[in-house]
């Protein structure tokens, strides 16, 4: 029997992942084009620099999403963390201390949230609203309106500081690297293909033994660990330690996965495809932020964007069965 | 009334969908007052017919007339208007609403006021069951329906529209034998009433049973008619399959070794009690009883996906954890389960991913599983298995059941297990196809595997297994040796009610 029914060329070209990164170029291009001071260097150091904390949020919740599952509580760990971060600080712990510490308690906060929705059965959508208003309320709570902003400049430098005389960032190779670990874990491992299965049919998935309670709590786990972890970076990046750091910032990281191929459904997702989806919305606000338009109408495309990109395969699909009903199953 | 015209006349109808031709020439003339059956493997072209009847589909060609008068339905609901009803082998019905609403939904009888008069529904409802002789409550919920039931309120739904086909696909795949019986009554019934009844079914001894004519099809062409009295299983078969099956049931010989699976004392409260067996290497064991009666329970349990009260499991002497199937799996246990597309497969994935679902762990170097390794696994297995499919990743929705049963047997093969739990294995699949599923498990039981197979099909039980275990209530009430297993002893321990002397489980 043949492996595939298509052609390399054609399975590689012809995807939802594909068409996001033509819109991508594309998007890229004529912002080149027609936005003054889009071309420059800094152009792709503040890209960067601007995507790097939804980027790394997108890489697991590409993952949660794909099982049918979703954590809007992202935004408030990055918060949280980020207030953790600053109080540590505070109290004299050295920053190779706080980092651990505050990466850990967001496994924490992903821990409960995996809890509640794998062992206690409950929908990941109510669970993680709850949990978005919870954590958020305590890291506000926990440094009121303050700020912490004494951190050692090593520190924010490098959260900010270039490659040599590139305009890429040093977070970069961070990101690359974060990048490659979660394609090859969902692409190329056992634990990635039981994550779509379970999104496809988390029935056929328990059937054939895969222990979908476990997968869920590791996701949700690396969920809340990955978005501390952009919240430390967040904190480094501004040079300062906010409750309100972040603040809404789970729709944008929804939205990138979404516009980047992922079903909300469950099932069906690539990481390039996320990866292209983020830089997209990036390269939209930074342009439009260079034409002086204001973030009420960023936020108006993104939305319009992400509407358009959920909406569109729903109706492509229906025309498709339109003009070809389903093929016979026999009788 | 062999003299009116034909309730459904169907001539040289087409069907294509893209390349494919589902139905090249359909012809089919049901008379009224007749129930006339419908038989061809899986991809003979019997869905596809059905579907442009009852105004799924719109034929490319040929000629449909209903009661001499030729339409050409555009959609479901214009074939319901013109009295044709379609009673699908698993109905949907509105779990919330009464047994009554979901007869009248759409079209309740209004009272005063434009309210509902539920007390005309209900009155309504009861003398439908009566007429069809059958004892439902028009006020309870549809949830929880067996889907015997749902089928009858299908029926009775299809009758208060004053239906003059009924087309009843597959009905009693899913049924007992004491549902089939009750649903052959009320076929009957409606044939005695001058209604037509178009009855399609893989088993050919409910076709010798219940209907007058039989029409066979194959690759989506008719092959003939005849009355049913005229023609026999055999040559029935040997149309379907266009070659000679000479043995649905190739039992193969096998001495039985060391017990590999032994179950004890398994209970789960309110499904099954005290339930003891053993299966041995190189036997196929086969678990008997009606629909209900609490098999695919006590097989969901031994695998581990359900859990259990008290008792234990133990493969080669080894006690499993409870409740989980990764352990089951790891040592050597195997469930192709009951529903195929639901449990038994991701059936939006593809051949390969299927097939290697459960070895990926097994197939993964250092962590990393290579796209070749599980082709290599999946060309390797759905060849042994025969899976016809375009490539290895073609998706499993577009495969016929037999293909997909294939795949999901193929799946677990590649586990390389100990003992192989099959639930319903034929269940819906072709003539072919399941001689096929029967001859691999009678030579996978000669290699030394042990089989514990649920089937509700008699002739299946009795055919493949070396012994039959009967469950009645969730009880294991009678242990028979192949040589003690006819239809008479199997069926009186099964039945509840029948006299029967309790067996010891061995």
């Amino acid at each position: 029997m043949r492996t595939h029914a298509r052609p390399w060329w054609q399975r590689a070209l012809l995807t939802r992942e594909m068409l996001t990164i033509l819109i991508l170029v594309a998007a890229w291009v004529v912002a080149s084009a027609v936005v003054q001071g889009f071309d420059g260097p800094l152009t792709i150091t503040y890209l960067v620099l601007d995507v790097a904390p939804v980027l790394l949020i997108a890489l697991p919740m590409t993952l949660i999403i794909a099982t049918g599952e979703i954590d809007l509580s992202v935004a408030s760990v990055v918060g949280l963390s980020s207030v953790t971060f600053g109080l540590l600080h505070q109290a004299g712990f050295g920053l190779w201390v706080a980092l651990p510490a505050s990466v850990l308690l967001g496994a924490v906060c992903g821990a409960v949230n995996g809890t509640l929705v794998a062992y206690g059965g409950l929908p990941s959508l109510a669970v993680t609203i709850g949990s978005l208003a919870l954590y958020r309320g305590l890291a506000v709570g926990l440094l009121g309106t303050t700020a912490v902003t004494d951190f050692p400049e090593s520190w924010t430098d490098g959260a900010t500081e270039n490659l040599g005389e590139s305009p890429w960032p040093v977070v970069t190779l961070g990101l690359v690297v974060l990048i490659a670990v979660f394609a090859v874990l969902l692409h190329a491992t056992p634990f990635g293909r039981n994550v779509l299965d379970i999104g496809r049919s988390s029935e056929a998935a328990r059937f054939s033994g895969v222990d979908v309670k476990r997968t869920l709590l590791v996701l949700f786990v690396l969920s809340g660990a990955v978005s501390a972890l952009a919240g430390v970076y967040y904190t480094l990046r501004y040079g300062s330690a906010r409750g309100d750091n972040a603040t809404g910032m789970e729709l944008q990281v929804v939205a990138a996965v979404l516009l980047g191929g992922v079903s909300i459904f469950g099932g069906r997702g690539a990481i390039h495809g996320v990866v292209a989806g983020v830089l997209l919305i990036g390269v939209l606000s930074s342009a439009l932020r260079l034409e002086g338009v204001t973030v009420n109408v960023i936020n108006i495309v993104i939305g319009t964007a992400l509407v358009v990109s959920v909406v569109a395969p729903r109706i492509a699909g229906g025309l498709r069965v339109r003009r070809r009903p389903a093929v016979g199953q026999g009788s | 009334m062999q003299n009116a015209a034909p309730t459904l006349r169907l001539e040289g109808v087409a069907k294509s969908f893209g390349p494919v031709a589902a139905l090249r020439s359909g012809t089919l003339v049901v008379q009224p007052g007749s129930i006339h059956a419908l038989v061809g493997e899986n991809g003979a072209g019997k869905s596809t017919l059905v579907k442009i009847v009852g105004g799924v589909h719109r034929r490319d060609a040929g000629v449909v007339e209903l009661d001499g008068e030729p339409v050409d339905f555009t959609g479901p609901a214009e074939a319901k208007a013109a009295g044709v009803a379609v009673i699908h082998q698993e109905p949907a019905s509105f779990p919330d609403l009464t047994v009554a609403e979901n007869i009248y939904l759409g079209r309740e009888p209004l009272g005063r006021f434009r309210r509902i008069d539920r007390r005309a529904m209900r009155a309504g409802a009861r003398e439908l069951f009566r007429d069809l002789g059958v004892d439902l409550d028009p006020d309870r919920p549809a949830e929880g329906l067996s889907i015997a039931d749902q089928q009858i309120v299908e029926i009775a739904k299809a009758i208060s529209l004053d239906a003059r086909l009924l087309v009843m696909d597959e009905p009693t795949a899913a049924l007992s034998a004491v549902e089939v019986r009750r649903l052959f009554a009320v076929a009957r019934g409606l044939r005695d009433a001058g209604r037509a009844v178009v009855f399609i079914s893989h088993r050919l001894d409910e076709v010798a049973d219940l209907c007058d004519t039989v029409t066979v099809m194959r690759d989506g062409e008719h092959v003939s008619t005849d009355p049913v009295a005229g023609v026999t299983a055999d040559e029935l078969v040997r149309r379907m399959v266009g070659r000679a099956v000479s043995d649905l049931y190739p039992k193969v010989p096998s001495t039985p070794g060391e017990v590999v699976l032994r179950v004890e004392g398994l209970q789960s409260t309110g499904t099954f009690h005290d339930v003891s067996f053993e299966v041995r290497a190189g036997e196929i064991v086969g678990l008997a009883g009606l629909v209900g009666a609490g098999r695919s329970e006590i097989a969901r349990a031994v695998f581990g996906v359900d859990r259990y009260d008290a008792g234990r499991v133990a493969v080669d002497g080894r006690t499993l954890r409870p409740g989980d199937p990764t352990a089951a799996i790891a040592a050597g246990l195997a469930l192709v389960p009951e529903d195929r597309r639901l449990e038994g497969l991701v059936t939006e994935s593809s051949v390969a991913r299927n097939v290697s679902a459960v070895s990926r762990r097994r197939l993964a170097r250092l962590g990393i599983l290579l796209p070749d390794a599980e082709a290599r696994l999946a060309r390797d297995w759905s060849g042994r298995l025969a899976v016809k499919a375009g490539a290895l990743d073609a998706v499993a929705t577009t495969m016929s059941g037999g293909n997909q049963q294939k795949v999901v047997l193929a799946k677990w093969l590649a586990t390389g297990p100990k003992v192989l739990i099959v639930d319903e294995p034929t269940r819906g699949i072709d003539v072919g196809t399941k001689a096929e599923v029967h001859r691999l498990l009678s030579t996978l039981a000669a290699e030394g595997l042990a089989v514990l197979m649920i089937s509700s099909e008699l002739p299946e039980v009795l055919g493949m297994a070396d012994r039959v275990l009967v469950v009645r209530e969730g009880r294991i009430v009678a242990a028979l040796d192949r040589a003690d297993a006819t239809p008479e002893t199997v069926m009186r321990a099964a039945t509840p009610g029948a006299s029967s002397e309790r067996g010891d489980a061995a």
